[in-house]
């Protein structure tokens, strides 16, 4: 099992830098993995990262892009309700990059 | 971007040179005991692991046929061996397919040969090792299983069933794959690839409904679960959640609005996909099947209709009756199963749909025939209807429309680059590269006729563009769904 150091404390993930337990997840890590990838968090990130955790916590499954892209609109403004924005903050694809910060498991499946 | 080689998009297709072992190191994570065992295979590798495996290739030839004749036929013709996308573009020459299937012909020669059991360097056989087994990890898991070998070899060998057959034999000896075995125990526990819950894709669809009437302004429904409804429409899971296939899925529903047609998805046939079929695994492949069954008995449905997905079409079409059969509950009137791309082609033929072309004035299209529904299916009462009808329907929807070089297209066409189970991100190396012959192909039509958008009909072929297309400079959200173009044009309320 791999793992990633944050603040003294140590997480344990997949092979592909996923937290293998949700209830672990901090703000710590997130800050770490996000460093990992170049990726500095910034308040739009996190506002992303708090949608799906909150997404997360009542339907077990993160939120299909279209889903995300809404709420992220209606929260910071129209022109920020699009996959481009979210592409931009998260350039390895928001369902992927923004989950693993966010703790949750990757989305699987043909996406 | 990547920390591999691009392949370079050249004007005229390549045969390029051999380069021995570039690939090799490509292997997707081997899956753990939590994804193996709900699908019936032993967690990690068992220690008699080269008699299990022995017996299982004995077990394969034995009950099917094709196998064995695949492995005993091949007069190494070299026909094959410039016709896989994987080879195209990595070079490395156990991606040409006579190469590919003999890793797994010369195990097969040994064991079960007369000439390889006792002669056994004359004929190439060898035993089942550990060296042997790690290519047959590596090699077989570079097989998109697209079958476009096949079509060009004189003895009809179809590699994908010997990749098949191979994985099979390594789910066996507990070396599965992560990737399609976590999806396979997923489909169990929850309904769908994904993992997605009822709850979930219940805000989805309504998420999805409000979206139309902002856009439309008229109300148009995706309804869930609902018992007694003529049609269950049996969708892959992306299209609850990736783009574009989502815009493919509101294109369904409006279809069926403007049809007057009572449908419903089901959230326990919630997936359209059936990985087994990638892991050669028939029970697997049987007990996912059944779940539709299930479904379209509980819903009390008349019809099942395929949405856009393309190995679940070869499935369905090909497969669906034996594995999950008899349909005789069904409406007889209409084909078991259909695809929808049937349903809206025969609504337009009726005239029974507006469609305004103008909508989609803003795209020059080209389509990308997605290799299971090419070269294992067909559509409408036809033969060739699987080329035909797409076409038709995407003409119908457009005014803008130019076909790829007909080296690439219909039962000639190049795999997306990602079937077959390899749509995984740990394979990202490979599915870049596969990509090439199909990236050449578009930069062609690009350049000649000024092609802005490739269309598709497969949730595989879909993710795999959208994420390979900006490697080669493209704009990853050119590519788009049959019925998204559908979901563009068509005129809502204009039908009685």
């Amino acid at each position: 099992m791999s793992s990633i150091e944050a603040n003294g404390k140590t997480y344990e993930t997949d092979e592909e830098g996923y937290l293998a337990d949700l209830n672990t997840w901090d703000k710590d890590v997130a800050v770490v993995m996000a460093q990992i990838d170049d990726c500095e968090l910034t308040e739009n990130h996190w506002e992303v990262i708090n949608f799906l955790r909150e997404y997360y916590e009542e339907y077990q499954i993160a939120p299909a892009v279209r889903v995300l892209t809404k709420a992220i609109g209606k929260k910071l403004g129209k022109d920020k309700g699009n996959s481009k924005y979210l592409y931009e903050l998260f350039p390895y694809g928001p369902a992927k990059q923004a989950c693993k910060y966010a703790g949750l498991p990757k989305p699987t499946g043909c996406v | 971007m990547a920390d591999f080689d691009i392949p370079e998009l050249k004007e005229f297709p390549v045969v390029p040179h051999i380069q021995e072992g570039t690939m090799a190191h490509s292997k997707p994570f081997v899956s753990k005991e939590q994804f193996q065992e709900p699908l019936g295979f032993p967690g990690e590798l068992v220690d008699n692991w080269q008699e299990v495996a022995y017996d299982k290739m004995e077990e394969l030839t034995g009950k099917y046929r094709s196998l064995a004749v695949f492995l005993d036929s091949c007069v190494k013709c070299g026909a094959c061996t410039d016709k896989c996308h994987y080879y195209l573009g990595t070079s490395d020459p156990k991606n040409m397919p006579v190469a590919r299937q003999d890793l797994f012909r010369k195990v097969y020669r040994r064991r079960f040969t007369f000439a390889g059991k006792y002669f056994p360097k004359l004929v190439g056989a060898v035993d089942l090792t550990e060296d042997v087994l790690n290519d047959w990890y590596s090699y077989f898991h570079q097989c998109s299983q697209c079958r476009r070998c096949s079509v060009y070899c004189p003895y009809g060998i179809d590699t994908a069933e010997i990749s098949m057959a191979a994985r099979e034999v390594m789910d066996e000896i507990g070396v599965g794959q992560k990737y399609c075995n976590e999806i396979i125990a997923k489909v169990y526990k929850i309904g769908n690839n994904l993992g997605l819950p009822q709850p979930a894709l219940a805000d989805t669809l309504e998420g999805l409904e409000e979206d139309i009437e902002d856009d439309t302004g008229v109300t148009v429904r995706l309804p869930l679960d609902v018992k007694g409804a003529d049609v269950l429409v049996v969708t892959p899971s992306a299209d609850f959640f990736a783009e574009p296939h989502v815009d493919g899925l509101m294109g369904y529903a409006k279809v069926f609005h403007e049809a007057g047609i009572s449908w419903t998805l089901s959230s326990h046939a919630s997936e359209a996909a059936n990985f087994g079929m990638f892991i050669g695994s028939y029970e697997n492949m049987r007990k996912v099947s059944l779940r539709i069954r299930e479904a379209a008995l509980d819903l009390g449905v008349k019809r099942i209709i395929f949405g856009e997905c393309g190995h679940a079409w070869r499935v369905a079409y090909s497969f669906l009756n034996t594995l999950a059969g008899p349909f005789d509950f069904l409406d007889p009137k209409y084909p078991v199963p259909m695809h929808i791309m049937e349903f809206t082609h025969d609504l337009i033929q009726r005239d029974a749909l507006t469609l305004d072309k103008s909508a989609n004035d803003d795209m020059v299209l080209t389509y990308h025939d997605s290799c299971n529904v090419a070269r294992a299916s067909r559509m409408g009462p036809k033969p060739g209807g699987q080329f035909v009808l797409p076409r038709e329907v995407i003409k119908a929807s457009c005014n803008h429309f130019y076909d790829m070089p007909q080296d690439t297209i219909h039962e000639a066409t190049f795999c997306c680059g990602g079937g077959g189970g390899l749509l995984t991100d740990d394979l990202m190396e490979l599915r870049v590269k596969g990509a090439l012959p199909r990236m050449e192909a578009l930069k062609h039509v690009v350049e000649t006729h000024g092609v802005t958008h490739m269309a598709a009909i497969c949730a595989i072929c879909k993710s795999q563009f959208a994420k390979v297309l900006p490697y080669y400079g493209f704009q990853m959200d050119s590519i788009v769904s049959v019925h998204q173009l559908v979901s563009n044009a068509i005129v809502l309320g204009n039908k009685q």
